[in-house]
């Protein structure tokens, strides 16, 4: 019974994905004064990549064709692992946060050496840069997930998510530095605007879409899939390690009912506030990303600090 | 002491002491002068909403009018007055960058830890909270310092001498739960002739060198160096 909520909930992960992409580009075109495309259209996007024929260079290796697989599911496993409706649940008891941490630095990896294979200037380019931010943002989110962790003393994102629920509403100083420098590595992470620009194919500034450039067909739906459920598996980290209250804790089928419908209304908020900041903020200079990042690592470390300064028993 | 255990008016100190300690650090890595102001002011609000919610849970009604002589002097007149500098010196397009903006960062996370260790042996003599809140108050001193250190403009170094006096602010109101009035209306009234005193300075430095920025100050040497 567990493992079948399990599993369904992982599924769930997948299937909403694609909606959360289509709510935030809903919002950034409600605030940019254009006309939306509609909520499901990122739905039809995938299934009209997956009806055409892709095309493959000549000079590519196997691991171009076999990457798309890898990283799509290195992320689905990554997803299994969060809780989203409900805690405690065995997937999650099985791998903690550095394993997922692990899970998305797989997928990176392969991402990567896909971008290399073909052997054109742009997907080096975009290699190389991707791996310089994530070497600087991945310290970074560890950091802040440490955070947490140490709180509830333990790494298991499921446990520590009840200890949170189950201790009530109390204000921690590590966790509002926690709350930031996690925000500002999502950023970093999932090419949202400060860093990379999603919606771009301007060839200087992009990161993310230099590395699959050269990928068309199912292998580009199979990627695109795993970057919105990216973006999906960071919204839903923010809002259930520090905003957790909605979640269900026993299985019953009101309180995973009420669970989802407070998952969705947290993702819809985060959606809105993140196409403000969007929306506001213009993209940086890729110089600065460090800076940008060193910020969020030292948010971080003081996340720290503050928990063993502040809050720690002695 | 566990943050679970205490009340609900420790842990509102605590999570203001953090935010402190936050501005105090994002003023540091400011390179634009408006926004430093800005973080400034936004400190000095932290301040006065602290003050406020030590009067309402103390229930020590004059630290009310210590919360708003903070809201007028630093929230509102100090950085107005400083705005007007910069945008009257025309210095707000100018972006002043730090010769090593990472490393200046990680000292100043070191400072913090050095305040605490430094505050380590108090723990035994009083209670944790207060423990806490001055070795917090202790890095924002430090920090402000460090603030005057890296920057060059004249108005960033005010910014950082008041910031050092916010710190000094903090752990007056947190540890002594309000000092006597006379001191605070003295404490306020220094900071405002300081502000003053501050005007002028600005005004002669301009005169003499033309510009704010400290380091133009070695020129007036007669040899050159």
């Amino acid at each position: 019974m567990n493992w079948l909520i399990a599993i369904l909930q992982t599924l769930l992960f997948v299937a909403l994905a694609p909606l959360l992409a289509g709510w935030l580009k809903w919002c950034k075109c409600y605030l940019q004064n254009r006309k939306a495309p509609s909520l499901f259209q990122p739905y039809r996007d995938l299934l009209k990549l997956t009806h055409k024929q892709p095309v493959v260079a000549e000079q590519a290796s196997w691991l171009f064709v076999t990457a798309p697989y890898i990283i799509f599911s290195a992320t689905i496993l990554a997803a299994s692992v969060i809780p989203l409706i409900a805690v405690d649940l065995p997937t999650s008891a099985s791998a903690d946060v550095i394993v997922m941490v692990g899970f998305f630095a797989f997928a990176r990896f392969f991402l990567a050496l896909a971008g290399l294979d073909i052997g054109t200037a742009f997907g080096g380019m975009g290699s190389s840069r991707e791996m310089t931010i994530s070497s600087l943002a991945e310290p970074a989110m560890l950091m802040a997930v440490f955070t947490l962790t140490m709180t509830a003393s333990t790494t298991n994102l499921s446990g520590a998510i009840a200890h949170v629920l189950n201790s009530g509403l109390v204000l921690r100083p590590s966790f509002v530095f926690a709350l930031f420098a996690l925000i500002l590595v999502a950023v970093a992470e999932t090419g949202r605007v400060p860093v990379d620009n999603p919606s771009t194919h301007l060839e200087l500034t992009m990161i993310h879409e230099a590395m699959i450039l050269e990928y068309s067909g199912r292998h580009l739906a199979l990627i695109e899939w795993a970057s919105q459920l990216k973006l999906m598996i960071y919204g839903v980290l923010i809002a259930n390690i520090f905003f957790p209250w909605g979640i269900a804790e026993t299985f019953t089928a009101q309180a995973l009912g009420y669970g989802l419908l407070a998952i969705m209304g947290k993702l819809g908020l985060l959606a809105i506030f993140l196409s403000i900041a969007e929306t506001l903020v213009a993209k940086m200079r890729l110089f600065r990303v460090q800076e940008y990042l060193g910020f969020a690592y030292l948010l971080g470390l003081l996340g720290m600090l503050s928990h063993i300064i502040l809050e720690a028993s002695r | 002491m566990n943050i679970v255990q205490t009340d609900f008016y420790t842990q509102a100190i605590l999570s203001m002491a953090a935010l402190v300690g936050l501005t105090s650090f994002l003023m540091l890595g400011q390179s634009r002068l408006l926004r430093l102001i800005f973080v400034f002011a936004l400190q000095g609000l932290l301040l006065t909403s602290t003050t406020a919610l030590a009067a309402y849970s103390l229930d020590n009604p004059h630290l009310y009018i210590s919360a708003v002589l903070t809201l007028v002097l630093k929230v509102i007149f100090i950085p107005w007055m400083l705005r007007r500098e910069v945008l009257r010196m025309n210095m707000h397009r100018d972006i002043q960058t730090l010769s090593n903006k990472t490393m200046v960062m990680m000292g100043g996370a070191s400072l913090m830890v050095f305040s605490y260790y430094v505050l380590h042996p108090i723990v035994q003599t009083t209670s944790p909270v207060m423990l806490n809140a001055l070795a917090v108050s202790l890095s924002v001193v430090l920090l402000g310092m460090l603030l005057m250190i890296t920057h060059r403009q004249a108005i960033a170094h005010v910014v950082g001498f008041m910031s050092i006096e916010n710190g000094l602010f903090f752990a007056a109101i947190v540890a002594t739960k309000g000092m006597p009035m006379v001191v605070e209306l003295g404490v306020a009234f220094d900071v405002l002739v300081a502000a003053v005193l501050f005007g002028i300075f600005f005004f002669h430095i301009r005169t003499s060198i033309d510009s704010m920025d400290v380091d133009l100050l070695n020129k007036l040497h007669e040899v050159d160096k």
